[in-house]
């Protein structure tokens, strides 16, 4: 078997012992690798209807297929567990060296049960395991923890997955961190601080080989050379920050809170604006010839010296939507969410949250008292020295941090109970997960796309922005084709996340996007990397058993099809500003959408699948557990 | 700052093009051994803070300390193209050459234990597999005297437009 050792390591924190399991290449076939093959580990091995903080809920990552080797933006990684933001699947990638350490290392996948009694480090030196004492890093960031790991082993080669300050005191939303990059969304980070995981580190020694490497090569070659054409030049010049100014020309830029679409000082945020006073250098994940991190420092002011990587998600939620127009306060947002490990989506979709709520006279200077501000102080759309704070105390859940560190389902949830206010009206998740940038009531298509999300709002799971941006359907209304956009768009996704590759190479196996355009090369791909003979029809399958296996896992954890919903606001308060005010998705149309979308994936109308659908798929198993 | 000692063509690294992507290392470990693994590469990468990142090959020198240090007389230079050769019947991987380098150009092989270093692929016939496939243009086969033919150009340039 080639791009596999056919194994997958066991660890389990409470014994501290470890077993391998072997897997059958039918089985790789099946699930692939990356967030497909992590929810397929995540299904066979969690204890169903545990706690997402318990022992039971084990944390399982799989590795990319061409990891290590030098396909374009392979070096990718999925991570699964049952999220503490959702209560249902948490699934997330993350890019770099660790992937193709933990290749070298021969192991395809991790299972790490159980919880420890004290904090570890628990390392994969190839074959061996070691359960290393983690006290000496407790407190460090997540650069930092890195740095001093691999000093203690004397190896730059050693790569490690960690959390931060944020994840050790349980921050919800906290991130899983590897050399610079995240496994972000959903609350990784917190699952690991529950097992008192500080850090993964893996070193890998052994080579790795492919079935058919003069293929290979040439591929690779080929697609590395596309890459500095300009099917990448929006990700390698300004990065995904230029769409700050694209979005807010079409008044989908979440401002204030997702209250309006356009922002008044969008060009002051922009990614044009970055490139001109902030930018440093622009970096690469290894295997990646792109190179789309734009690392952006602050040069002037309260918050000199932070440094980070910006893009778009990030930059809309701590800058426009929190109403911020001094990009140096936006910089240090993300610098301080990075450094303590956790999401800065979610951060600033939270700290919206925290300004609107004290603009509407809900909470007064009086909540925000802490240690830096003793007579508290006021956390007013635009005021930046304000949202720092805040995430210093959500990161060391001091004071009110407390009640934010939980996100916005549970904090409004928690005001509400306490004080009789109705702030879930602006609580703005899916499924308890922060929505992203991109304002779904300018974006029907999208609405739908995001309210059946399996990891609840989330942009990088489904494409269905898509057809909506580029005019290839009317974004304001609906009709009775955009079922099938959003099954097909969502799919789409899935198979670059189970590879995974990153979704900026998209365009440069042919020029076209599109599965016409990209399927035929990546079947290419995978079977010089296997040997087996895949064609376009066995890659339109990975996206669909991979979408599949994430909502039976839902599915047995108790989903029902209340749980497809949008945030309240997106029902009921109309934009009142830019080309997309005065619409609204009513509930209505919402409902409709959910009929057309399940009736698309061959679901029933509740949702459910089918068992026949589920054999089809060559999922037996699943079938008899979840299938009607 | 350590630079080059050498009248020879060597590689080198523009650290302000290099993305620390890493494809270098791939590459020199597929062409030298025909599997990928960074740890047999002969050109390494390294990043010390987030945005500094280089990659180091073998350059070439004269009068290389490697050579020198070598106590078997396992080293020799190829007068010709400065090339470093190594012959694995003398080499006993006692790494005394690793400590001469001062550009850390040098490693071991983990599986067989001897030195191995860049021989600017001199059996391939499109030259350096590294500079070839690197996608920033970053590395080139070059000389000193080149370098600072270019310094100079850049010099003239920046005086000349002001920019």
């Amino acid at each position: 078997m080639y791009g596999y050792s056919g194994r997958i390591l066991h660890i389990d924190l409470t014994d501290r012992k470890t077993w391998v399991e072997k897997k059958p290449e039918s089985w790789y076939k099946m699930y692939i690798g990356g967030v497909s093959m992590a929810s397929r580990l995540l299904w066979e091995n969690i204890e169903v209807g545990c706690d997402p903080l318990s022992p039971g809920n084990p944390i399982c990552i799989a590795n990319g297929i061409f990891a290590g080797t030098p396909v374009p933006v392979g070096g990718k990684y999925g991570l699964a567990s049952k999220s503490p933001l959702t209560g249902f699947i948490g699934d997330s990638l993350s890019g770099s060296w660790f992937s193709i350490a933990l290749k070298r290392a021969t192991w395809d996948g991790l299972v790490i049960h159980g919880a420890s009694e004290s904090w570890v480090n628990v390392f994969v030196d190839d074959e061996r395991v070691q359960f290393r004492d983690a006290t000496q890093l407790l407190g460090l960031d997540t650069f930092e923890t890195e740095e001093a790991i691999r000093e203690e082993m004397g190896d730059d080669q050693v790569r490690s997955a960690t959390i931060g300050p944020s994840g050790e005191n349980m921050v919800r939303y906290a991130n899983v961190t590897n050399d610079g990059r995240q496994a972000g969304r959903t609350g990784h980070g917190m699952v690991w601080g529950s097992k008192k995981l500080k850090a993964l580190s893996v070193r890998g020694t052994h080579g790795v080989t492919v079935a058919d490497p003069d293929t290979l090569m040439q591929l690779s070659f080929d697609i590395t050379q596309a890459a500095q054409g300009p099917h990448t030049s929006k990700y390698r010049l300004l990065g995904t920050a230029t769409n700050v100014l694209n979005m807010n020309r079409l008044g989908l830029l979440p401002t204030r809170n997702f209250q309006e679409g356009v922002f008044e000082d969008a060009e002051l945020v922009s990614g044009e604006y970055l490139d001109a006073h902030h930018k440093v250098k622009i970096i690469a994940c290894a295997q990646c010839p792109i190179a789309c991190e734009q690392m952006s420092a602050v040069k002037t002011g309260p918050y000199t010296g932070a440094m980070t990587g910006i893009e778009y998600e990030c930059l809309f939620s701590n800058g426009p939507n929190c109403g911020i127009n001094d990009m140096r306060a936006v910089i240090k947002l993300i610098d301080l969410c990075d450094r303590s490990g956790m999401d800065a989506m979610s951060n600033g979709v939270i700290v919206s949250w925290t300004m609107e709520t004290f603009e509407r006279g809900v909470f007064t200077k009086e909540d925000f008292k802490c240690k830096k501000y003793p007579e508290g102080f006021e956390p007013y759309f635009g005021n930046g020295e304000a949202a720092v704070t805040l995430t210093e105390m959500i990161r060391d859940r001091e004071g009110i941090g407390n009640i934010l560190a939980e996100g916005t389902r549970r904090a409004s949830a928690q005001i509400d109970a306490e004080r009789g206010t109705e702030t879930y009206k602006w609580a703005m998740n899916i499924k308890g997960l922060e929505n992203p940038g991109y304002d779904a009531r300018g974006l029907k298509t999208f609405s739908v796309g995001l309210a059946v999300g399996t990891r609840g709002g989330c942009h990088n799971r489904t494409a269905a922005y898509d057809p909506d941006i580029k005019g290839r359907v009317d974004r304001f209304s609906i009709d009775d084709t955009r079922g099938k956009l959003a099954r097909s768009t969502e799919e789409y996704a899935a198979v670059y996340d189970t590879l995974p590759l990153c979704k900026f190479i998209r365009r440069c196996f042919t020029g076209k996007a599109d599965r016409a355009g990209a399927w035929p090369t990546i079947a290419k791909l995978i079977n010089a990397t296997t040997g087996w003979d895949y064609d376009y029809d066995d890659v339109e399958l990975i996206g669909e058993r991979a979408h599949t296996i994430k909502k039976a896992f839902n599915i047995r954890e108790g989903w029902t099809r209340a749980d497809d919903h949008l945030p309240y606001r997106w029902h009921h308060d109309p934009m009142t500003k830019g080309p997309s005010a005065g619409h609204v998705v009513t509930e209505e149309e919402l409902e409709y959408l959910k009929d057309l979308y399940y009736e698309a994936k061959g679901w029933t109308n509740d949702g459910l699948i089918p068992k026949q659908k589920l054999i089809d798929l060559g999922m037996d198993d699943v079938a008899e557990e979840i299938g009607v | 700052m350590v630079t080059s000692t050498s009248k020879y063509q060597y590689i080198t690294c523009d650290p302000q093009k290099c993305i620390g992507c890493q494809i270098c290392e791939y590459v020199c470990s597929y062409t030298k051994t025909g599997e990928y693994n960074t740890y047999r590469s002969r050109i390494r990468t390294v990043r010390v803070e987030e945005v500094l990142m280089t990659a180091v090959a073998c350059r070439t020198c004269e009068n290389a300390p490697c050579i020198i240090a070598c106590t078997r007389d396992a080293l020799t230079q190829d007068p010709e193209t400065g090339v470093i050769r190594v012959d694995a019947d003398r080499c006993d991987g006692c790494a005394w050459c690793i400590e001469a380098c001062d550009f850390g150009a040098i490693s071991i092989n983990p599986l067989t234990k001897l030195a191995e270093i860049c021989d600017q692929c001199e059996d391939e016939a499109d030259g350096p597999q590294c500079v070839k496939w690197c996608p920033k243009e970053a590395l080139e086969l070059t000389t000193p005297d080149r370098r600072a033919q270019r310094a100079r150009h850049k010099l003239a340039t920046e005086d000349l437009l002001g920019s």
